[in-house]
């Protein structure tokens, strides 16, 4: 198994809240001290709600923001010690898929020029052959070669996303990052999509980061998971194992409220107090605690570190017995 | 009554009782200026809603979901007319009353939640004076016991300390509160009728489980009857205890939840649950519609799913399905197993 990409210890803080001066602003702590790897043909989910950092991390991902802390290795090397060759293969070899396909597509460009785009400012081709590989990425997609000569207003929303697919894979990229590729399609229209996304992988040997809040897409996509929860991850594993049995009491609630499949499918329910803390003014020590059904009073003094359990990475007190207790080590498990 | 193969569960046996609100071949059609383009926005409906029942109509962008809520409350846009049917709630029709006896009716004995919190409260009003404006307009409370009455609401919607949160506004709130704010709005004259339109859409994972336990609790406590509108399979399974599944303005199938889950009749209603992912089944390769939902302003011939469907044959493709009732409490309008059971 080859690592395609790695984050190590990536952080992205933003200033906010500057002062008159300038000075004493606060700090958002968008992503926090994160580290994955998307391996070669496969699918890496990240999941978690509004303000955890997810699309911060696409960004981050593809080169929309540089990080403040830690590195990101593509094949293995560290994307901010490549030279311009280096790092127009490393631009070439990420693309991106967004949510609203209605906005990533210019309206007034034909969709031949919509999806050559990034061959003719990449690749010097003549004009035959930029047409020829226009026609092939449709017919992957699975459109007509006449949709060449139309504009995005001419297609519906399922369509559309079909394009923004086939611009993303005009210059053969390793690596697609999908940001919620799903959520403004109607629902018939999205198993073709999720369909086309997979068959894709399967025949070109894609990676995916896949982002989106609708877990059992998450899990459908994806070989790994991450969860975040206010720029942390929280936990992180092979999908099927994390989704069947979470470790985090964050990702437990978290998977508990996805919606069933079925009427008659029952389980337990964990509805958690309260709302997503502001990432400005973040919880101290583990950043879920006020929340935490299960919170100890270490929780609120240390951070928890992302220890293996079980063959999977967890970031709680709960499973990590005696790591470093400071303050009252016989407390640690009140309840065990 | 028989209910079928289903376990009559306490939302059966609650809904013995009469119907609330009962649809009969309800249309709406939107016309243009010219009068030359007319989309049927919703064609034919029939439903009935119980006190105490969660109705889920469920139906992708522009099966006439939305419409079918704006009739019923009777808040059509201009271009729309109500063309046939009736709406009987508690045996008077919708449908006959004059705009000021539906003032009556509207928030008092109907009331609707909206999808966007945001735009369903007005910026310039303090909560309090939102929650008490239905009290004061349909039981002429005074304003001050208006707004006891509101801070009692925000306390069973579970808005933390309501004293200080009433006087407060929408942008001091979170996307959860405004939305439990809108709740208390609707049930905040006691109505007997709660439609909410695609309530959760703008809720985070864990927020939509707290709104939507909120909602089942507020059911319960009041013995409301709930329509609950939504492009999601899973909030019908959770939630509801009937289900009505649209396409391009007709009601395809109707019936049970458990039933229709268990054995969906129409081949739109078998498709669009096997397209959904599962967490319990990673591996299994989404069953795809092929196609696009029709055009309603020119809907073809025959059944509006002829051409997206696997089993369609030449009849489809002709003549419009009748709705028939493959078993008691079901319909469905398909030529295939309806037709021959009810011939």
């Amino acid at each position: 198994m080859t690592a395609i990409l790695e984050a190590v210890s990536l952080s992205k803080h933003f200033q906010a809240q500057r002062g008159f001066f300038g000075g004493g602003g606060s700090v958002v702590r968008a992503v926090d001290d994160i580290s994955f790897t998307i391996e070669q043909g496969k699918t890496l989910g990240v999941v978690g709600e509004s303000g955890c950092g997810k699309t911060t991390t696409a960004k981050l991902v593809l080169g929309l923001e540089q990080p403040t802390g830690g590195e990101i290795r593509f094949e293995g090397k560290d994307i901010r010690g490549l030279d311009a060759a280096g790092r127009r293969h490393y631009r070439k070899s990420i693309q991106a898929v967004f949510q609203d396909p209605y906005a990533s597509l210019n309206p007034r460009m034909r969709i031949s020029s919509i999806i050559s785009e990034p061959l003719t400012t990449n690749e010097k081709l003549p004009a035959d052959e930029v047409r020829r590989r226009v026609l092939n990425l449709l017919d992957l997609v699975g459109l007509p070669s006449r949709a060449a000569d139309l504009f995005p207003h001419e297609f519906s929303c399922g369509q559309r996303q079909r394009i923004a697919i086939a611009r993303a894979l005009a210059l053969s990229p390793r690596l697609i990052v999908l940001d919620e590729p799903v959520s403004a399609l109607d629902v018939s229209i999205r198993a073709q999509i999720l369909n086309l996304l997979r068959d894709l992988q399967a025949e070109l040997n894609l990676s995916y980061l896949f982002i989106a809040h609708d877990l059992a897409a998450v899990a459908h996509m994806s070989h790994d998971i991450v969860v975040m929860y206010l720029g942390r991850i929280v936990e992180s594993g092979e999908a099927r194992k994390l989704a069947r049995e979470p470790k985090h009491p964050y990702t437990e609630a978290l998977f508990s409220a996805a919606l069933p499949s079925h009427p008659d499918e029952r389980r337990e329910e964990i509805i958690l107090p309260g709302e997503v803390p502001s990432p400005l003014n973040p919880p101290s020590g583990c950043r879920f605690h006020p929340r935490c059904p299960q919170a100890m009073p270490q929780c609120g003094e240390q951070v928890p570190e992302l220890a293996a359990v079980h063959g999977r990475m967890v970031s709680c007190h709960l499973y990590s017995p005696g790591a470093r207790p400071v303050t009252q080590p016989a407390e640690a498990f009140p309840n065990a | 009554m028989p209910f079928g193969t289903s376990p009559v569960s306490e939302a059966a046996a609650r809904s013995n009782n009469a119907p609330l609100l009962e649809l009969q071949s309800l249309s709406t059609h939107y016309v243009s200026a010219q009068g030359t383009r007319v989309v049927r926005a919703v064609d034919d409906v029939s439903l009935t809603v119980r006190s105490g029942e969660t109705l889920g109509i469920v139906g992708e962008s522009g099966s006439g979901k939305s419409t079918l809520a704006l009739t019923i409350l009777r808040i059509l846009p201009m271009a729309a007319r109500i063309v046939s049917g009736k709406m009987m709630l508690d045996g008077e029709d919708l449908v006959e009353k004059s705009e000021t006896e539906m003032q009556h009716i509207r928030g008092k004995r109907v009331a609707m939640i909206l999808q966007d919190p945001m735009a369903s409260l007005n910026p310039l009003f303090s909560i309090g004076d939102q929650v008490a404006e239905p009290i004061r307009v349909h039981e002429g409370e005074s304003r001050k016991n208006a707004w006891q009455r509101a801070i009692g609401l925000l306390k069973s919607v579970r808005i933390p300390s309501p004293e200080t949160r009433v006087t407060q506004y929408p942008h001091e709130m979170s996307g959860g509160m405004r939305q439990r704010i809108v709740g208390a709005i609707g049930i905040s004259c006691e109505p007997r009728l709660l439609i909410a339109d695609e309530p959760t859409t703008s809720l985070d994972l864990t927020i939509q489980a707290q709104y939507l336990n909120l909602l089942r609790d507020l059911q319960r406590a009041h013995n409301l009857a709930l329509i609950f509108i939504t492009h999601n399979l899973g909030i019908v399974a959770k939630m509801c205890d009937q289900l009505a599944v649209m396409y391009a303005g007709r009601v395809v199938e109707s019936g049970p939840v458990t039933e229709i889950f268990n054995k969906p009749v129409h081949p739109y209603t078998q498709a669009l649950l096997n397209s959904i992912p599962r967490m319990d089944d990673v591996d299994r390769r989404l069953t795809a519609i092929e196609g696009q939902p029709p055009d309603l302003a020119s809907l073809p011939q025959g059944c509006s799913f002829a051409a997206r469907c696997p089993r369609a044959f030449d009849r489809c493709r002709v003549e419009v399905p009748p709705e028939t009732r493959p078993s008691p409490g079901r319909t469905v309008r398909c030529w295939l197993d309806g037709a021959t059971e009810a011939a």
